[in-house]
C-alpha cells in the first residue's frame, strides 16, 4: 500500500522537529519500545525504534518485522449490489472476485487520474456482498467523501475506526504467526485473506503487506491491539519496524506510494498498475477514465514510470529532473538510498522513448548530474508466497 | 578552546581564528543513519547561515548551515568515506570541515554547552 511524505528534499535540520499530531491505538507501546515518533498524515507514528532504519530495514528482510499502520483507512462497502457500486468506481473484476480473495485497487477520477490506491478484499461469506477496502492514511477523509457522494443509496459504507492494523513482514511472518494462529501458514497464501479468533477478539488476516516480503496484515479492534502487538514482538524474530524503513522497504519492492509516485496526474499505464485493471474491465469498460485509459493502453502511455539505480551514495530524491543530455526526460517521485543494494534507487517518470531498460539517464541533484541507469522494477525481488496460482 | 553551539544543531569549536565545525549529537539523533554527506572543498568561502554541507540520512537530505563565515582549510574526508561516523561520534570524529574565521564577532550570540542543552531540551 501506499503513504504520504516522508520527508523528502533539503531541508533544515530544524525542521524534523515533531508538531502535536493525533495518537493511535499502540503510542504509548511504541514510545516503550524507545521509537522516535514524528507527525504524518495526521497522526504520530514511529519512524524508527533505537536500532535506526537500516538495521530494521535489514532484519525486515531476514527476520520479521512488526508494522504498525493503524493510520490507514479501513472501509466496509455492503448491501445489495455492493459489487456493481464498487466497480462503477475502481477497474476491479469484483464479481469474479472470491470470498477471501484480496485484489490491488484504483480509485480513479472521471479521467482516470488516480485519486488513491487501496486493496479490496471480498469478505468471507460467498453470499454477502460486503467488501472491506485499506486505503492510505493521508487520503482516508477524501476517499470517504467520494464514495459517500458516488455510491448509491443502499449501499452502506463503515469506516471502521475502531480497528487497528498491524503487518508482520518478513521470511519469518509464516513461522512466527503459525504459533499464534496453527494453521494459518496453509490456509492462505498471497493476496488471501481469513478470520481467526484470538481469545475473544477476532483479527481479519490477510496476506499482503508493503515490503515486498511475504508477510500479513491483522486488523483487530483497537483495544486489543497491544495485546496482539505484546504477543508477536515477544518472539524472537520479530522486532518492531518503523515508517522509515517502510518506505525504504517498499521503494526496493517497487512498490508506489499515493502522493509520490501516483496522484491525480498520474494514470494506472503511465504507471505501470495496468494489471489492476482486469481484461474484462478493459473491455467492458464503465469505470471513471476507462475511456482514456483504453487510449492509453492501445497507444502506449507519453511517460511511463521506470526504477533508476544511481552510483556513490548520493540519492536523487523526489523532485529531482531526470536528464538525457541537456533535455529534461522525466522527473523523479521517489527515492533513496538502497541498504540492500548498497547504492540510492529511484523511481521516476521518463519519457516513453528515454524508459528502456539499461538507458543510461542522469539525475540532476544540487546542480550535479548523477549517472542513473534505468532498471526493471522491482530492484530487490519479490518474495510473495503464493498458493494455488493464485 | 572553547564550544559553542547554534540552533541548527551546528558544534563549532574556536581555537585563534581557526574553527572546527560539526551537527551535534541531537541533529544526528534526529537524522537517523546517515548514509552520504558532502562537505566543502578546502580554499572555499563561506558565509555565515549558507548552505555548507548537506547531510543525507535513509529519510531525508538535509542542509547544514555555516555559524560562521570563512575560508575552509579542510573537509572530514573521512565521512565521504564513511558517513556513520557521524552516527557514533557526531562532536568528536565526526566533524565536518575546519576553517579560518572571516570575522571573530560572528562567535558572539552563538550558544554554549549549557545553553544548547536547555534549548535541546526545550524542543522534546
Amino acid at each position: 500500500m501506499t503513504e504520504p511524505a516522508l520527508q523528502t528534499g533539503p531541508a533544515p535540520i530544524e525542521d524534523l522537529q515533531p508538531p502535536s499530531s493525533m495518537p493511535l491505538p499502540l503510542d504509548g507501546w511504541h514510545r516503550a519500545q524507545g521509537a522516535r515518533m514524528v507527525p504524518f498524515a495526521g497522526y504520530a507514528m514511529p519512524i524508527h525504534y533505537p536500532e535506526g532504519i537500516i538495521a530494521e530495514h535489514e532484519w525486515t528482510r531476514h527476520h520479521a518485522g512488526l508494522f504498525d499502520v493503524s493510520h490507514m483507512g479501513q472501509l466496509t462497502v455492503s448491501g445489495s449490489g455492493a459489487a456493481e457500486a464498487l466497480e462503477a468506481l475502481l477497474p476491479a473484476d469484483l464479481h469474479a472476485l472470491k470470498a477471501g480473495r484480496m485484489r490491488y485497487s484504483l480509485l480513479l477520477d472521471d479521467e482516470g487520474g488516480i485519486l488513491d490506491d487501496l486493496i479490496v478484499t471480498r469478505g468471507g461469506d460467498e453470499d454477502g456482498a460486503l467488501f472491506a477496502l485499506v486505503v492510505n492514511g493521508a487520503t482516508k477523509d477524501d476517499d470517504i467523501a467520494h464514495l459517500r457522494s458516488r455510491l448509491p443509496k443502499g449501499i452502506e459504507l463503515i469506516h471502521r475506526e475502531d480497528q487497528a492494523l498491524l503487518a508482520l513482514q518478513g521470511p519469518a511472518a509464516a513461522g512466527v504467526l503459525e504459533q499464534v494462529f496453527p494453521g494459518i501458514g496453509a490456509e492462505i497464501g498471497f493476496m488471501q485473506a481469513t478470520s481467526r479468533r484470538l481469545g475473544q477478539v477476532d483479527v481479519g488476516i490477510g496476506r499482503s503487506g508493503y515490503t515486498g516480503e511475504d508477510g500479513f496484515e491483522l486488523s483487530v479492534p483497537a483495544a486489543h491491539a497491544e495485546m496482539l502487538a505484546e504477543q508477536l514482538a515477544a518472539h524472537p524474530e520479530v522486532k518492531p519496524i518503523g515508517l522509515g524503513a517502510r518506505d525504504s522497504l517498499r521503494l526496493e519492492a517497487g512498490l508506489p506510494l499515493y502522493g509520490h509516485d501516483l496522484g491525480l496526474d498520474t494514470d494506472p499505464v503511465s504507471a505501470g498498475l495496468a494489471f489492476a485493471i482486469s481484461k474484462k474491465r478493459r473491455e467492458a469498460g464503465g469505470f471513471p477514465g476507462a475511456a482514456r485509459i483504453a487510449r492509453l493502453l492501445e497507444e502506449g502511455a507519453p511517460e511511463r514510470l521506470v526504477g533508476l539505480a544511481l552510483e556513490g551514495r548520493m540519492a536523487a530524491r523526489e523532485g529531482s529532473s531526470v536528464m538525457m543530455g541537456d533535455t529534461i526526460v522525466g522527473r523523479v517521485t521517489s527515492g533513496g538510498f538502497s541498504p540492500t543494494l548498497g547504492h540510492p534507487i529511484a523511481m521516476a517518470y521518463v519519457e516513453a522513448a528515454h524508459a528502456e531498460q539499461g538507458t543510461q539517464l542522469a539525475a540532476q541533484v544540487r546542480g550535479k548530474l548523477l549517472p542513473a541507469r534505468v532498471v526493471p522494477l522491482p530492484f530487490v525481488p519479490h518474495r510473495y508466497h503464493r498458493k494455488g496460482g493464485v | 578552546m572553547a564550544r559553542y553551539f547554534t540552533q541548527e544543531h551546528e558544534w563549532i569549536d574556536v581555537e585563534g581564528d581557526t574553527a572546527t565545525i560539526g551537527i551535534t549529537d541531537y541533529a544526528q539523533a534526529q537524522l537517523g543513519d546517515l548514509v552520504f554527506i558532502e562537505v566543502p572543498e578546502a580554499g572555499s568561502t563561506l558565509a555565515k547561515g549558507k548552505e555548507a554541507a548537506v547531510v543525507e540520512s535513509v529519510k531525508a537530505a538535509s542542509d547544514v548551515y555555516s555559524p560562521v563565515s570563512g575560508t575552509v582549510t579542510e573537509g572530514n574526508a573521512a565521512l565521504v568515506e564513511d558517513p556513520s561516523v557521524v552516527n557514533s561520534d557526531a562532536e568528536g570524529a565526526g566533524w565536518f570541515y575546519k576553517l579560518t574565521i572571516a570575522d571573530p564577532a560572528e562567535i558572539e550570540g552563538l550558544m554554549d554547552e549549557s545553553a544548547y542543552k536547555e534549548f535541546v531540551a526545550g524542543l522534546d
